[in-house]
């Protein structure tokens, strides 16, 4: 049975297939799909985990245990999770184990661009580099028998555009796996200085092993065609160079991204006049392949920025220029990502603007509040940074100034490392100001559960981590919910707790406006009260616009959520049924 | 030969239902196929672009600057924007809507006049009202599927294959009002 399926989804069914048991997971875009189609399989323990780190460690103690598992991440996450993906190199593995991660070329949903196929030289584990959904699910399974074979995690790396492009995928029925025997192995699985001294000699045994497997892996693909162009690549830029290229060039298709062969590259480069080497972000084969004296063209024609095309690639390998197109001579205006109307955030970001406040924020659909009219947010850094940044900026500039600063964090960051960030400022005699955006769901991933909504990620009912007492409890007296909307005593609240002198939190509660649960009606309409003073605009809601010099409200994207209604000077906005 | 089909609209309108039936019908038909979509941040009432590319064989999943074969937009500046992707010859369908990008609301920049009347004197274009057209069949949301219907008209794949791959994409209580809406604009 052949079946359209994302390349995300792909993965999944490839986990199925090979007889995962366990997958622990954070969501990331573009990983975040993996997980959520593990879901589909009953058979398949599946969990949204607090952070990628404690993810990536249920993945690694249930493969010790014996049992086939995997853990997915987007590639900033691999970062939180690298310290015990760096340790399971030297541990290995029972049952078979395996690390997707997903990067993010042109940095469509990301913060920055790395490429993550420097962590499988880093660390030393070996990593598969499927280019469409079929390989996705091919690659899986391929990873759990070596994975096994070679007593080694595997990390699978995708990318934006193959885990977020359907294609064709063979489905096949899961293969029985019986859980490995559990044996107590000190030597192995406790990782103290004298056994790691041991277990890095066999992490060096076994690269050596894989190289030579990699000789021969049937994944590392030699296609050979005429001419006297080569071409060395892997992922997705094969499907762009094979699109803009076709047969007019060979290719050598790297499956297995590291280790990478050497005796074959050797062997491909000599059949060529010229070789280049096609892969997005870092010159990762480029450098391997100059190492061994090749003599490739790589980065010094090809961008290290963003995503590649079969335009660009045919322009430089074969010097033809793009089909031709209608230009545009008007200039067209740009439409970034907004707050959707009804968005909780919105209010938070109102005050906070209304009161000159400094922003340290944090990943999420809030990051948007850096966006103009309310351009509130300062900085942005990583999952939790804005707990620690800002502890960090007060001690620079001291208390004082402090009390003009705040955080800003949802509920599932704070979870995943905010809580550690509000430690420190307690623990280091801070007087910050964390603004929790508690919007009930992971809102900007598309609605995953966290530990503070109260449902796993089946979504049966479990224990809900309250956030109230779990800052208390880490020594915050000050701590106080309010509702964003309520933007007269919100106001009220942030100006209080920001001129105390000791560590505060506020937890902005409003649950996201594209929840099921909630229900605004209605919409707001402008009446003849109107004063034309804009008001409403600085809320920077995409159903209120300018109106020649005053203002309407787009019934079609209004959905009655009423913020307008409170910030108007003039009562001059009705809420309508 | 590979046929390309761009979607472009914003965030929150259903292109990515539209891509679906799309990818679903012609993989009956059949054909290889490839659907990129963007997910995340984007989605955010940003600009959203989905690649449907279809042939005996496809590649790479995106289409780039003169290959689409058909464009099928869910809003007039969104329209405007993706038109230096359509192929000469290339067939433009527009939703007559106007939505506002935020740096018009806040007055840097202004939402360009008669986009309409622009595309349609550079290229092939068919401009609907599906908004007029959804609310007809019962649903404002289902925009999408009126604009599949209008598409599916210029496509060579019998009006059956798309009512079955509805059927199989939508979910069982909105059969009907997707039908529907894919008649109005299949019978445009």
């Amino acid at each position: 049975m052949q079946k359209l399926l994302l390349g995300n989804a792909a993965v999944a069914r490839g986990a199925y297939e090979a007889g995962v048991t366990v997958v622990s997971s954070y969501p990331g875009t573009p990983s975040t799909e993996i997980t959520e189609n593990i879901v589909s399989y009953p058979e398949i323990y599946a969990e949204w985990a607090p952070n990628e780190k404690v993810a990536a460690e249920v993945a690694i103690g249930a493969s010790i245990a014996g049992a086939r598992a995997m853990s997915c991440m987007k590639h900033v996450g691999m970062n939180v999770m690298a310290d015990p993906m760096f340790t399971v190199s030297y541990i290995g593995v029972n049952g078979g184990l395996v690390f997707c991660v997903a990067d993010d070329p042109g940095m469509h949903s990301s913060q920055n661009e790395q490429d993550s196929r420097h962590y499988a030289q880093a660390s030393k584990i070996p990593m598969l580099e499927p280019s469409d959904s079929q390989e996705c699910k091919e690659f899986t399974k391929l990873a759990y028998s070596l994975s096994e074979e070679f007593d080694t995690p595997f990390i699978i790396r995708l990318s934006t555009r193959v885990s977020h492009s359907q294609s064709m995928v063979k489905l096949q029925e899961r293969e029985s796996y019986n859980l490995k025997d559990y044996e107590k192995n000190i030597g192995k699985n406790v990782m103290m200085p004298a056994n790691a001294v041991k277990r890095h000699i066999e992490v060096e045994k076994r690269t050596a092993k894989l190289i030579e497997y990699a000789e021969t892996c049937p994944l590392n693909i030699e296609e050979i065609n005429e001419g006297k162009i080569g071409v060395i690549t892997s992922g997705i830029s094969y499907m762009y160079a094979k699109e803009a290229l076709g047969d007019k060039v060979s290719y050598l298709k790297l499956g297995l991204a590291w280790p990478m062969p050497e005796e074959k590259i050797k062997a491909f480069a000599k059949k060529f006049d010229k070789v280049y080497v096609i892969e997005e972000l870092d010159p990762v084969i480029e450098n391997h392949c100059k190492a061994l004296g090749v003599k490739v063209i790589g980065k010094d024609v090809f961008t290290l920025l963003g995503e590649y095309t079969p335009a660009m690639i045919k322009e430089q390998v074969l010097g033809e220029g793009v089909p031709e197109f209608t230009a545009l001579e008007e200039q067209i205006p740009v439409r970034p990502p907004v707050m959707c109307a009804g968005c909780p955030h919105r209010g938070t970001f109102y005050v906070l603007k209304k009161l000159g406040l400094v922003v340290s924020g944090d990943i999420g659909c809030y990051t948007l509040g850096a966006v103009a009219p309310l351009a509130s947010v300062d900085t942005t850094i990583c999952m939790g940074a804005s707990v620690s940044a800002a502890l960090g900026m007060a001690k620079a500039r001291g208390d004082e100034w402090s009390k003009k600063l705040v955080s800003v964090i949802g509920d599932s960051t704070f979870m995943h490392s905010g809580i550690t960030g509000l430690i420190d400022i307690v623990y280091n005699k801070g007087i910050n100001t964390v603004i929790i955006l508690d919007n009930s769901i992971t809102g900007m991933t598309g609605h995953q559960e966290n530990p503070t909504t109260g449902k796993t990620i089946r979504g049966e009912a479990t224990k809900q981590v309250d956030l109230l007492a779990l800052c208390k409890a880490v020594g915050v007296n000050r701590v106080r919910i309010a509702d964003p909307f309520d933007v007269k005593t919100f106001e009220a609240v942030v100006k209080e707790e920001t001129q105390a002198e000791e560590p505060s939190v506020i937890i902005a509660q409003r649950p996201c406006a594209l929840l099921k649960t909630v229900k605004y009606s209605g919409h707001c309409t402008i009446t003849e009260n109107c004063k034309k003073c804009k008001m409403c605009m600085k809320l920077g809601c995409p159903a209120i616009s300018a109106d020649g010099d005053g203002v309407k409200i787009d019934l079609n994207q209004c959905n009655g959520c009423g913020l307008c209604v409170n910030v108007c000077p003039f009562d001059a906005i009705k809420k309508e049924d | 030969m590979t046929k390309n089909i761009m979607i472009v609209g914003v965030g929150g309108q259903g292109t990515l239902l539209a891509s679906r039936i799309l990818g679903n019908t012609v993989i009956n038909e059949g054909y290889d196929v490839k659907v990129s979509e963007v997910h995340g941040m984007s989605q955010r009432g940003g600009s959203v672009v989905t690649y449907v590319k279809y042939g005996d064989k496809v590649y790479s999943p995106i289409i780039d600057r003169g290959e689409a074969d058909i464009i099928l937009a869910f809003e007039n500046l969104e329209a405007y924007r993706s038109l230096p992707f359509l192929k000469k010859g290339g067939k433009i369908i527009i939703n007559n809507q106007e939505m506002n990008p935020m740096p018009v609301i806040t007055g840097v920049a202004k939402y360009p006049e008669n986009i309409t009347d622009k595309i349609a004197d550079m290229a092939d274009a068919t401009v609907v009202d599906a908004v007029t057209l959804a609310k007809q069949a019962g649903n404002i949301k289902s925009v999408n599927v009126v604009l599949i219907g209008v598409m599916a008209k210029s496509t060579d794949i019998a009006y059956e294959k798309w009512i079955k791959t509805i059927k199989e994409t939508v979910p069982e209580k909105f059969v009907d009002v997707n039908i529907k809406a894919f008649d109005l604009g299949y019978n445009l």
